[in-house]
């Protein structure tokens, strides 16, 4: 039995559908994306921690020149070690059938028992290579997807300076690769960049490492603290050319991934933030003009008898049947969104599994969350209901007073005509209002411009790191350091325009009590393919003394120019010195630190020795230099900068159209919801007003300028607003994308600015429209004979 | 703006109050200056089964300058009759026709702007937007008319000349009818049509009211149509015609019209 409230609350439901509509629709892209994001994070979550247990993924790794076997017993006593894995790591040039470029491939060594040991792999297809064959590999499943390879293909390496064909026998999986990125990149580029494991011994033999490791990869009790563990490692490991040890936080893969998760989370609390915000408006004004409007019925229930509470409680279930719509509506647009999002991860994040799931958690909280938005929403309308007293809820509301506003005796405002008086006059009346229709607005366009902030920073670093740092068109990296004439054969393939050595040195570098391992590059003076920028993206020349640190760098270490760090080579004869930094590089990408080839050279007394060159090619002779590339022994890796670049516009164009999409529809709903509500509720309490100037001989066009006047100046004045909104949360997100790896640059482009502006104008205008045809529905006849 | 200058302007429009004078004198079915007819106009609404017959063939024509006194009770048909001269309703059958115009084939816009040229309404609830004062109410409807009266001059005219810049909520209901008056006028209508003018006034300002709409029709010479239930308002009237169940039952000619100050209820 439905009670006669209850059904008189249908009714008022059913009536005001369009505006309950609007609302709900308001509130479920709030929880929409609250549980797409949540939901999406918890997936992703969960797939690595289950992936990492599973998988036994490591919790230390370090690399190293090369120490014997026997040196593993060391290292498995260290307290709180419970498990090492010592195997050999090598980079190598691949030549892959259909890829015109040389891709670079990660060959690491197989246990005797490839489902033992750390960071097991999980074999997706084929089988494990056969012991002692040296041409058998497994390779990394999106790398052999990308490049069309299969069990039974094959491909070309130059393994230590011999070219040996491989064959791919199956594809596998590894947790210290879920984000398969080439050393140095942002984007995964699994054409070019993948990993191969193949036998130990085979891979001992063609390096040279029999008996010996040169990586190695710990596993630690729970309880034990990384820090000493990584002490006695670094210990042990320093006499065979151990490079500092680190642990997950700093491993590549690992950090990306964690990356991913910080950035959804901040997402998953502000955007839906905006969107409950505006929903619990929206509800606000719906109530505060139902009770307007109901009074006479209120104080006829209060007469009958109903208590307070009662009546208290039949408007607070309006608001909550407006946010369960919403939500029910929004949950499941989240599970459909969260599944999708989760779509795109597996695009970027390699797991056996990686399923979307819903938990109960995700929408209980999104439950609550809705259930909050709307008591605030009812919480002040209700009171107002309930404080009602019957005899004057009986009486019709007094009529509505306006004052002339101090605006008025603006020169300039004294001559407009009476219809902008109107306008105006009704904004000024119910500044709060204004102010929060004007907010709604402006979240939606803040939200836009947000939602595009990070392709527009994306873009500019792009232009700006490789427009401005990183000028060449391939670095190709020596397998050991080499002398002059090594650069000097690389100069002479052919299409190279120019090739300038590079020196590549791994350090640590230490200022107070802070350090960082890290790269110092020895470039030289008079080169030009590898610049340092100033702030104003400004070319630095190189000093002839002392270090440059990307500003990055020397936050990272507390340190500022005239302090002097403490540099420790982690290679070769692990010099210690100290040089004073003569300047910071405001580079985008990356951190390093910098010195003059030649000084760096003296200072570490092997004169002329490469590490590499940067190359400036000619495009028309680039096949040919390609294959030659692929065929010289000694690179260890060749980068082409044609090719990064377009795999970050690849990933960047694909995102970006389906962000785009979402925030769009998101958008457009917060501006629909806001406009089209008040422009309702105005309607609503001036339908008398609009139906008399009809009366009078207004025609439509006349009257709906009126009615919508208000809004349109208000969506005039909420853009400007917006798009100011938009850029300060922009700069606020600026340190939540200043990392090591990157640093996304405050810019948006005009692109930007002129879309949120568009979508916000056309999404009210449709609004406006909506309610302009009903202005065709006033009842010109009753308002003859309606009071106020 | 002067008196002067406005009376000019007015006599440029108004026939002269002789041939106004005539028109009283003349029949109903032949009065050669009305400038409204109405033809076996018929209005049958349909509330849910039941078919109610608002009007029962009516016909009636109204001359230029006339005052009219529609009479009758509530439901009689009379607010019917004003709505569909005043273009805001459309008969079911019969033909409406002013000037030269078939109003009853009209479209929407065209009935608009026969309500915007030529028509002033006066509500019973006066009807004015709460945000705009005086002066702009009026100003409103000046904006949009071709050939206006100063607005100021029109509220001078029904005696609200110090009232100008006050809201609707700053007024009192009689000074609101009369804002709603001067709006009414300001455009210089052909036709005034007044629902319940004074139905929700008092009597003293009511009464004023009346002198507001009798000296508009003598100086202005609009055909002034009233609806009322109110019997002793009809001696104000050129003529009363009094609607009974959706039709005339009674048509009454004075050949003087008592003035409002005399008239008592």
């Amino acid at each position: 039995m439905v009670s006669a409230l209850h059904r008189a609350l249908l009714r008022d439901l059913w009536h005001l559908r369009g505006q309950v509509a609007a609302a709900a629709l308001v509130t479920a892209c709030g929880i929409a994306a609250f549980v797409t994001m949540l939901s999406a994070y918890r997936s992703l979550e969960r797939a690595r921690d289950d992936y990492y247990a599973d998988y036994r993924f490591a919790d230390a790794f370090a690399q190293l020149q090369r120490a014997p076997m026997s040196l593993g017993a060391a290292l498995a006593r260290i307290p709180g070690v419970t498990e090492i894995d010592r195997r050999i790591v090598e980079d190598v040039s691949l030549d892959v059938p259909g890829l015109a470029e040389p891709a670079t491939g990660r060959l690491i060594s197989l246990p005797a028992d490839p489902s033992s040991g750390l960071n097991r792999l999980f074999l997706r297809e084929g089988r494990w290579p056969r012991p002692g064959r040296a041409d058998e590999a497994v390779a990394s499943e999106a790398f052999a997807r990308a490049d069309g390879l299969a069990p039974g293909s094959r491909i070309g390496a130059i393994l230590n300076g011999r070219w040996e064909e491989l064959r791919i026998v199956g594809l596998a999986l590894s947790p210290e690769y879920v984000y398969e990125v080439a050393p140095g990149m942002l984007f995964p580029d699994n054409r070019r960049f993948g990993v191969l494991w193949m036998d130990r011994d085979a891979l001992a033999g063609a390096f040279g490492l029999k008996g010996a490791f040169n990586d190695l990869a710990l596993r630690t009790a729970a309880a034990s603290s990384l820090e000493p563990i990584i002490g006695a490692v670094d210990r042990l490991l320093e006499p065979f050319g151990g490079l500092r040890a680190y642990g997950r936080a700093d491993q590549t893969s690992n950090r990306f991934l964690d990356d991913e998760l910080s950035e959804i989370g901040v997402h998953a609390t502000y955007v839906p933030a905006i969107f409950l915000g505006v929903s619990a408006f929206l509800i606000y004004m719906l109530l505060a003009r139902l009770v307007a409007t109901e009074r006479g019925q209120i104080a006829l229930l209060k007469a009958f008898g109903y208590t307070n509470a009662r009546i208290g409680l039949h408007f607070a279930e309006f608001a909550l049947a407006v946010v369960t719509l919403g939500s029910i509506g929004g949950i499941a647009l989240g599970a459909y969104f969260g599944a999708g999002l989760v779509g795109i991860y597996r695009d970027y994040f390699h797991f056996p599994v990686l399923r979307f799931e819903l938990s109960a958690t995700v929408v209980g909280a999104a439950a609550l969350i809705a259930l909050g938005s709307a008591l605030v929403a009812a919480s002040t309308t209700v009171r107002r209901a309930v404080r009602l007293p019957p005899a004057e809820a009986m009486r019709p509301e007094p009529p509505k007073r306006y004052r002339t506003g101090r605006w008025e005796a603006v020169h300039a405002l004294r001559r407009i005509g009476p219809s902008a008086r109107v306008v105006l006059r009704n904004i000024a009346r119910r500044p709060w209002r204004a102010t929060l229709s004007v907010i709604g607005i402006a979240a939606a366009v803040a939200t836009l411009v947000v939602g595009r902030y990070a392709f527009d920073a994306v873009d500019e670093l792009v232009v700006a790191h490789f427009q401005s740092v990183e000028r060449e068109d391939a670095i190709v990296n020596l397998r050991r350091v080499g002398g002059a004439a090594a650069v000097g054969s690389l100069a002479r393939l052919p299409g190279v325009l120019r090739a300038e050595p590079f020196r590549s040195v791994p350090v640590e570098l230490r200022f107070a009590h802070r350090h960082k391992r890290s790269v110092l590059l020895g470039i030289p003076g008079s080169g030009t393919l590898h610049r340092l920028i100033d702030a104003q993206r400004r070319p630095i020349g190189m000093p002839p003394a002392g270090i440059v640190l990307t500003r990055k760098l020397a936050e990272m270490l507390g340190a500022r120019p005239g302090s002097r760090v403490q540099i420790e080579q982690l290679d070769g004869k692990r010099l210690r010195f100290t040089e004073p930094i003569v300047g910071v590089s405001d580079e985008p990408l990356g951190v390093a630190g910098y010195m003059d080839a030649h000084t760096l050279s003296q200072v570490l007394h092997d004169e002329g020795a490469v590490s590499g060159a940067l190359l400036q090619i000619d495009a028309a002779h680039r096949m040919a230099l390609f294959r030659a590339l692929e065929r010289t022994p000694r690179i260890a890796g060749v980068t082409i900068r044609a090719a990064a670049l377009q795999t970050i516009r690849e990933v960047m164009d694909r995102s970006f159209l389906l962000m785009t999409v979402v925030m769009t529809a998101f958008a457009s709903v917060l501006v629909v919801g806001v406009v089209y509500n008040s422009a309702r509720i105005a309607l609503s309490e001036r339908g008398n007003e609009l139906a008399s100037l009809r009366v009078l001989g207004f025609q439509r066009g006349e009257v709906a300028r009126l009615l919508l006047g208000e809004q349109a100046l208000l969506t005039v004045v909420a853009i400007p607003v917006g798009l100011g909104i938009g850029s300060v949360l922009c700069r606020l997100l600026v340190p939540v994308f200043d990392r090591e790896l990157f640093r996304l640059p405050y810019v948006l482009s005009a692109r930007t600015y002129a879309l949120a502006t568009l979508v916000t104008l056309a999404a009210a205008a449709v609004s406006g429209l909506l309610v302009a045809r009903r202005i065709d529905r006033l009842d010109l006849i009753a308002v003859l004979k309606t009071r106020e | 703006m002067p008196r002067a200058r406005l009376a000019r302007r007015m006599s440029r429009k108004q026939p002269s109050i002789a041939r106004l004078n005539t028109s009283t004198q003349t029949t109903l079915a032949t009065r050669p200056s009305a400038i409204l007819a109405g033809r076996n106009v018929s209005k049958v609404y349909r509330l849910g089964d039941v078919e109610v017959h608002a009007l029962r063939g009516v016909s009636l024509e109204l001359g230029a300058g006339e005052f009219v006194v529609l009479l009758g009770a509530s439901g009689s048909g009379k607010s019917t009759l004003l709505n569909i001269l005043g273009g805001l309703d459309v008969p079911t059958s019969g033909e409406v026709r002013y000037r030269d115009h078939v109003l009853t084939t009209a479209t929407d816009r065209e009935l608009t702007r026969y309500r915007r040229e030529h028509v002033g309404f006066v509500f019973q609830f006066f009807n004015l937007l709460p945000s705009l004062t005086a002066l702009e109410n009026v100003e409103l409807v000046t904006e949009i008319a071709a050939n206006p009266l100063p607005a100021a001059d029109v509220l001078g005219r029904v005696g609200l000349a110090d009232r100008l810049r006050h809201f609707p909520a700053q007024l009192s209901g009689g000074e609101q009818q009369r804002v709603a008056i001067a709006r009414a006028l300001a455009k210089r209508p052909d036709i005034l049509l007044c629902d319940e003018p004074t139905g929700s006034l008092d009597y003293p300002t009511g009464k004023v009211v009346l002198e507001v709409l009798e000296r508009a029709n003598r100086d202005l010479g609009t055909l002034t149509v009233v609806i009322t239930h109110n019997a002793a308002i009809a001696a104000m009237a050129d003529r009363v015609i009094r609607i009974s169940s959706g039709e005339i039952v009674d048509v009454q000619h004075h050949a003087t019209r008592a003035r409002p100050e005399d008239l008592s209820w």
